[in-house]
């Protein structure tokens, strides 16, 4: 995606009136849902990369004389029954959550989009066969499917990662190929044609950076159904496996628990939700940022309040 | 339009013309071009579903039966559940014959009791769609009322709170919000079970008890995205012209709504609700685990740990068949009620 950035400079003069790169931003963090989306999610990125310094205790370090102690100075989130500090364990799963999430939505991403640009571009009977296949894929519910999946290749972190993925291609795939369709028949991009531009040429210059913004608000959607999903597989025991902590198998854990413990399943539900809601509220943010309608309108305020 | 005839001619002549005319598009040639294309379009991917239920049993690494049996197991057993589930017949074969059958609703036998699949499959159904037909029940209640009155207060603030707090709904991991209502409900006031399944047949107070908690659960997930659908559909028709005409030539404000505003904003909602009711069908897995209610998605998750293979594959199946039909009923009725759908 990086890469394709520089050509819509080039390839769109006339947007040359408004810079798309830094304005994009602004316009997102000017919008007050969006901008406490980002900073939650900055949150949740800084504890996955620093997670396991930060923790005050060990994430697996027991101390069963410390079992099940409610949220204190000490132990913020309180314990867990092997008196397990949870904090130290909610911040550190914060790491494979993130993980699982990037990795299945990448997945998704790259199969998908590629999948969408070449039914879209193309047309014709390739676009009926492939748009079959993802009706078919289409037609499973996600969760069942993905524990269909988990439970043929086996339950573990990979598994899953590709559970998550292959369920939550064929939106890619749709998405990009109902913004190919859009884009197909241009001006620049038939101008392209005519001109004898191979066609792997127009899709990568012409119209890939000009479905990137449809493409990027599902992909942070999209983020927020994978930390779900890995979520739920973890709490059915087929993702993330002990004694790496989840935030899923912490919830399944805390079950034994609950009249006993309230904060072992508070927290990491906490966590889970943040999480989701920031991905999506972001999401929804830049839906409204990368809509060149509703951005005009959006730039306009902005451009008056200054 | 029924309000200039509405007071001359009563009610009666309207529902009269009404049924007439739902008689004619019933019978015109684009609602059957629509359900034609329809019905061969569900045959086709339902083909697919079924190629894909059946390719997940040859993904699985090594030999299937030996990894259901697991360590303890006579040849005898062996040879005799190979055989039962076709694994010993070349691929092709096996793919004809698993359709073949899968068509007449015979999806094999369970590797783990033995029993056909079909009549697990049956059993549990009725617990899953009571459940999930709860959820929508619950979820429309908060839907219409919260996505109708955002709509109405477009921008204001009780639009913003609506509109973040079914952001909220939508993100919040149904499972937990399931352990949160156990523990408030079950655990700390004691009102309600935690968990269990009644027949209504048996006990009609006590499954409505037991229904309360986890239609409650998957309630407020689909309501946060309905209260979504609700809100747009509201948004596109209040939008219109004839609403403006009906503002313009002076109708009050409730009849606006309840006459040109809530009437057009059926159809879309009528669809998110069959498409709604489709995925909650597959969707209540982890809930139904966390409240021991034995529906399909727990027989699901118990068949995944025992690698129960022909019971997963038959789950798949049976829930991607009915996501399919739910989709193709949501069509053709689309295409019978909105007028603008069959011009296309």
């Amino acid at each position: 995606m990086t890469t394709s950035l520089p050509t819509a400079d080039t390839s769109t003069e006339m947007v040359e009136d408004d810079s798309p790169r830094p304005g994009t931003l602004r316009l997102l963090l000017r919008n007050p849902v969006s901008l406490a989306g980002a900073l939650v999610l900055l949150l949740v990125v800084l504890a996955a990369v620093l997670g396991p310094t930060l923790a005050p205790y060990g994430a697996n370090d027991t101390d069963v004389t410390r079992a099940l102690q409610g949220p204190s100075g000490t132990h913020w989130f309180g314990t867990d029954d092997l008196g397990r500090d949870q904090f130290s364990r909610v911040l550190v799963a914060a790491r494979v959550s993130m993980e699982v999430a990037l990795v299945s939505v990448g997945i998704s991403l790259v199969v998908g989009v590629g999948v969408g640009l070449v039914s879209g571009y193309l047309g014709g009977v390739t676009d009926g066969v492939l748009m079959r296949v993802v009706d078919v894929l289409f037609a499973f519910p996600v969760l069942l499917l993905a524990l269909a999946i988990v439970a043929v290749l086996g339950p573990g972190l990979s598994s899953a990662m590709i559970a998550i993925g292959v369920v939550y291609t064929p939106i890619f795939a749709r998405v990009a190929r109902a913004s190919t369709l859009s884009v197909r028949n241009e001006p620049y991009v038939q101008a392209s044609r005519t001109m004898g531009t191979g066609n792997a040429y127009v899709v990568w210059h012409h119209v890939l950076p000009n479905i990137s913004g449809p493409v990027i608000v599902q992909t942070s959607l999209s983020l927020a159904f994978a930390i779900l999903s890995e979520a739920a597989l973890s709490f059915l025991g087929l993702g993330v496996q002990p004694p790496r902590p989840s935030w899923g198998r912490m919830l399944f854990d805390a079950q034994d628990f609950v009249g006993v413990a309230w904060w072992m399943s508070v927290f990491p539900g906490l966590a889970i939700l943040l999480t989701t809601l920031a991905f999506n509220l972001v999401g929804d943010g830049l839906g409204q940022v990368l809509d060149p309608k509703r951005r005009t309108a959006l730039a306009a305020q902005a451009g008056g309040r200054r | 339009m029924s309000s200039t005839s509405g007071p001359l001619t009563g009610s009666t002549a309207t529902t009269v013309d009404e049924r007439s005319r739902l008689q004619r598009l019933a019978r015109h040639p684009v609602t059957h071009f629509v359900l034609v294309r329809g019905v061969l379009h569900t045959a086709v991917v339902l083909l697919g579903v079924m190629v894909v239920t059946f390719g997940l049993i040859l993904l699985v690494p090594g030999d299937p039966v030996r990894i259901a049996l697991g360590t303890r197991y006579s040849p005898e057993t062996y040879e005799a559940l190979r055989a039962a589930s076709g694994l010993d017949r070349p691929l092709a074969v096996q793919l004809g014959s698993y359709i073949g059958h899968a068509v007449t609703g015979d999806l094999g036998v369970s590797f783990r009791s033995g029993e056909p699949v079909t009549a697990l499959l049956l059993q549990r159904l009725p617990a899953t769609a009571s459940l999930a037909f709860a959820g929508v029940v619950v979820g429309l209640l908060l839907a219409i009322p919260a996505g109708v009155y955002s709509a109405l207060r477009e921008g204001r603030v009780a639009d913003a709170v609506i509109r973040v707090t079914s952001q909220v709904g939508v993100s919040v991991p149904d499972f937990w919000m399931g352990i949160l209502l156990i523990t408030l409900f079950s655990s700390t006031l004691g009102w309600l079970p935690s968990s269990g399944y009644t027949p209504f047949s048996e006990d009609p107070a006590g499954w409505l008890r037991n229904l309360t908690l986890p239609a409650v659960t998957v309630g407020l997930v689909a309501g946060s995205i309905m209260t979504r659908y609700v809100r747009s559909a509201v948004l596109e028709v209040l939008g219109s012209g004839w609403v403006r005409t009906a503002r313009s030539k002076g109708l009050p404000q409730q009849q606006v709504l309840r006459r040109h505003v809530l009437r057009n904003a059926v159809v879309p909602v009528v669809t998110i609700v069959g498409i709604q009711m489709a995925t909650l069908l597959g969707g209540v897995v982890v809930v139904e685990v966390v409240f021991a209610w034995p529906g399909l998605g727990r027989l699901t998750y118990e068949a995944v740990a025992a690698r129960d293979y022909p019971v997963i594959q038959g789950a798949v199946l049976l829930m991607g068949a009915l996501f399919l039909l739910i989709n193709l009923l949501v069509d053709v009725l689309y295409a019978v009620v909105d007028p603008r759908i069959r011009q296309r």
